[in-house]
C-alpha cells in the first residue's frame, strides 16, 4: 500500500527540484558571505572560489566596525524589538483572553475590530501617525517606533492567540474559580502557561517584520541616536558603493545575526505555522 | 425575571482591564491614524490654516496630466508586480510545498529551512545582495550565464527600463516564496490520510491524486495567500527603495504606489513635500486594497467549497 506512493525515480526528481531551489536560495547568501573575508583582487577575479591563505582578508570588516556605529544601531533594533513583542503579547493575549473566555454584548463586533488591522496594512496610516508624533514630540525617539510596532502587531496576535485559548479546557478555569482564584490569577497563571507554544510562534512572526522594517525608521526616527540596524545598514552601504569589501563586509554583518536567531527558532517557527494556526 | 437578574448582574470590570490596553494603542495609533489620513486628503493647505476642498484633491490626481500619469503609471507597475508574484511566486511556493509534503521524504527539514532563509532577511540585505549580484561590474551573473553558455543573454537588468521592474518581481519572489510554501504545506499535512488512502484504493495516484484530491481541498489556502500576496504587494516599498532609490528608476519604470507615495510626502530635489497630495495617494492604496478584499472575501471566497474532516 505505501509502498506504491513512493518511486525509486519519482523521489529522485523530488530531490532534484528541491536541491535546485535550496541552490537558488542559499547561492546570493553565501556568495556575499564568501566575498566578504576575501581582498579586493580576489573578489574580482575568482568571485565563486573559497578565500584561500593568499586571498584571506578581513580588511571590509576592519573599515565597518571603525566607520559605523554598528553596536548603537544595533542595540536600537534590539530595544525596538524587545519592547514591541512584549506589548504585543501581554497586550495581545489579555485582549484575546476576553474575546475567547467571556460572553459579553459587542463580543463578535470587538473582535471584527481588532481584526481589520489584518488586512489593512498600517503604513497607509503614516502621513497622520507622523502629524501625531510630531505633536507629542516623540518624532526620532524610540518610543514612536515601539508605540508603532505594538499596534501593528497586535490584530494578528489577537486573532491567533484567540483561536488558542478557545482550546484551553472550560474544567481547569472553572477549578482555578472554585477555589477562590481572581480572573486576572486564572489568566496569568492557568492560561498564559498552556498557550506558551502559541506565544512563541506570535513572537517570531512579529518579530522578524519589525527588525527588517525600513519605512517607519526612515520616516519616524531617521537620527543618528535612533537608527536602526536595518536604516544603518542601508545608509552605510550607500555611502561605501565603491568599497566593496565594506559594503560586502557591512551585508554580512546585517546577514549572520538574523540567520544564527533563525537557526535556533528555526523549528518553533515551523512547528508555529504547521500547527494549523495560520490554516 | 431572567431580565431582571440579569440587570442586577455586576459590572465585570475585569473584562475592560483585559481589553482596554490592546484596543486603546490599537485604535489611537492604527485606527484614528487611518481617518486621519483619509480625512487630510479632503484639505489643501491656505491663508488661514487647512480649508476644505472636498474631492479636489483627487480630482488632480486623476485629472491633472502632470498627476495622473505618474499615478497610472505607478498603479500599473504596481498591477504588474502583483502578476508576476500571482505567476511565479505561488505556483512555485504550492510545487516546493507538494514535494516537502510526499511521504517518506529525507532531509525535509533541512529543505525547509534552507528554502525560508530568504524570507527572515531584510529588504536591505536582499536588495544590496542582488544590486551586486547583477552588477556588471563585479561579473557573478554573467560568469554564470558563461558557465551554461548564454553569456550573450546577460543585460544590466536593474538597469533597463523595459527589464528592471520584472527584475526586482522576481527579486521579490526569490525572498518571499517560502510563505506560500509554508502556508501550503501545513494545509497539505492537514489533509486526513484516510481520503488519500481512498483515493488510492480507487488508483489515484501520483499527479492525478494531486490535481484531483489535494488541490480542490488546500483551494481555500491558495485563496488566502493571494490575499496576503496582494495587500503585501500594494503596500510595497522598501526593496524598490533600497536597490533604485526614492526615484524609482530608470526613467520611473520601477515606480510603485509605496515609492509613489513617499516621494510625494517628503518631496525629492526639486519638488517639495506636498502632505495633502501625500494623504490622497494613501487614501487611494486604502480603497484600492479594500475593493481587492472585498472582492476576495464577497466574490471568491463564497464560491470557494471548504471541506469539514
Amino acid at each position: 500500500m505505501s509502498k506504491a506512493r513512493t518511486s525509486p525515480v519519482r523521489s529522485a526528481a523530488a530531490h532534484a527540484i528541491l536541491i535546485t531551489y535550496t541552490v537558488v536560495a542559499l547561492f546570493p547568501v553565501l556568495v556575499i558571505i564568501i566575498n566578504s573575508f576575501k581582498e579586493r583582487r580576489a573578489i574580482f577575479r575568482s568571485p565563486l572560489s573559497l578565500p584561500n591563505a593568499e586571498s584571506f582578508s578581513l580588511i571590509g570588516y576592519d573599515t565597518v566596525l571603525a566607520q559605523g556605529d554598528f553596536l548603537l544601531y544595533f542595540q536600537n533594533s534590539l530595544i525596538v524589538t524587545v519592547m514591541s513583542i512584549t506589548g504585543v503579547l501581554l497586550f495581545g493575549a489579555m485582549a484575546a483572553f476576553a474575546l475567547a473566555e467571556y460572553r459579553f454584548r459587542g463580543n463578535p463586533l470587538m473582535a471584527l475590530y481588532l481584526a481589520l488591522g489584518i488586512m489593512i496594512p498600517i503604513r497607509l496610516g503614516t502621513v497622520a501617525i507622523l502629524q501625531m508624533m510630531v505633536a507629542g514630540g516623540l518624532v526620532n525617539t524610540l518610543t514612536a517606533l515601539i508605540l508603532v510596532y505594538t499596534a501593528q502587531g497586535l490584530p494578528l496576535a489577537i486573532f491567533i492567540l484567540s483561536e488558542f485559548m478557545k482550546q484551553v479546557s472550560d474544567d481547569l478555569k472553572n477549578a482555578g474559580r472554585m477555589d477562590g482564584l481572581s480572573e486576572y490569577r486564572i489568566f496569568f497563571r492557568l492560561v498564559l502557561p498552556l498557550v506558551r507554544p502559541a506565544m512563541a510562534t506570535v513572537a517570531v512572526f512579529t518579530m522578524i517584520p519589525i527588525w527588517n522594517d525600513l519605512w517607519f525608521p526612515l520616516i519616524l526616527a531617521p537620527a543618528e541616536s535612533t537608527k536602526t540596524i536595518t536604516l544603518g545598514a542601508q545608509v552605510f552601504i550607500g555611502q561605501f558603493v565603491t568599497n566593496w569589501n565594506a559594503v560586502l563586509a557591512a551585508l554580512s554583518l546585517a546577514i549572520l545575526p538574523v540567520l544564527i536567531l533563525y537557526l535556533i527558532f528555526s523549528r518553533q517557527l515551523i512547528r508555529g505555522i504547521t500547527s494549523g494556526a495560520v490554516k | 425575571m431572567e431580565f431582571a437578574s440579569s440587570r442586577k448582574k455586576p459590572i465585570r470590570w475585569h473584562i475592560a482591564v483585559f481589553l482596554a490596553p490592546a484596543v486603546f494603542v490599537y485604535t489611537t495609533v492604527m485606527i484614528l491614524p487611518l481617518f486621519g489620513t483619509l480625512q487630510f486628503s479632503l484639505f489643501r493647505p491656505s491663508l488661514v490654516g487647512q480649508a476644505f476642498v472636498g474631492l479636489d484633491n483627487f480630482r488632480t490626481l486623476l485629472g491633472d496630466p502632470r498627476w495622473s500619469a505618474s499615478f497610472w503609471n505607478a498603479l500599473w507597475n504596481n498591477t504588474w508586480f502583483f502578476i508576476i508574484h500571482m505567476l511565479v511566486q505561488n505556483p512555485i511556493g504550492v510545487l516546493l510545498a507538494a514535494l516537502l509534503s510526499s511521504p517518506r521524504l529525507r532531509l525535509r527539514g533541512f529543505y525547509r529551512t534552507a528554502i525560508f532563509v530568504p524570507t527572515i532577511l531584510s529588504f536591505v540585505i536582499v536588495g544590496f545582495v542582488w544590486k551586486l549580484l547583477l552588477s556588471p561590474i563585479w561579473g557573478v551573473a554573467p560568469g554564470l550565464l558563461d558557465l551554461v553558455g548564454l553569456k550573450g543573454l546577460f543585460a544590466p537588468w536593474l538597469g533597463k527600463e523595459e527589464y528592471a521592474l520584472t527584475t526586482l518581481g522576481l527579486i521579490s519572489v526569490w525572498q518571499f516564496v517560502g510563505i506560500p510554501m509554508m502556508l501550503i504545506y501545513a494545509a497539505l499535512l492537514a489533509i486526513p490520510d484516510e481520503i488519500l488512502e481512498a483515493a488510492e484504493c480507487d488508483g489515484i495516484t501520483g499527479m492525478g491524486q494531486f490535481w484531483k484530491i489535494k488541490l480542490p481541498l488546500i483551494l481555500p489556502s491558495i485563496g488566502i495567500i493571494s490575499v496576503l500576496t496582494f495587500v503585501g504587494n500594494f503596500n510595497a516599498f522598501d526593496l524598490i527603495y533600497t536597490t533604485q532609490g526614492a526615484l524609482a528608476g530608470p526613467n520611473f519604470s520601477t515606480d510603485i504606489l509605496g515609492t509613489f507615495l513617499y516621494r510625494t510626502f517628503f518631496g525629492f530635489q526639486l519638488q517639495t513635500g506636498d502632505p495633502n497630495m501625500g494623504a490622497t495617494i494613501a487614501s487611494m492604496m486604502f480603497f484600492i486594497i479594500l475593493i481587492g478584499v472585498c472582492l476576495y472575501l464577497f466574490v471568491i471566497q463564497t464560491r470557494l467549497r471548504r471541506y469539514q474532516f
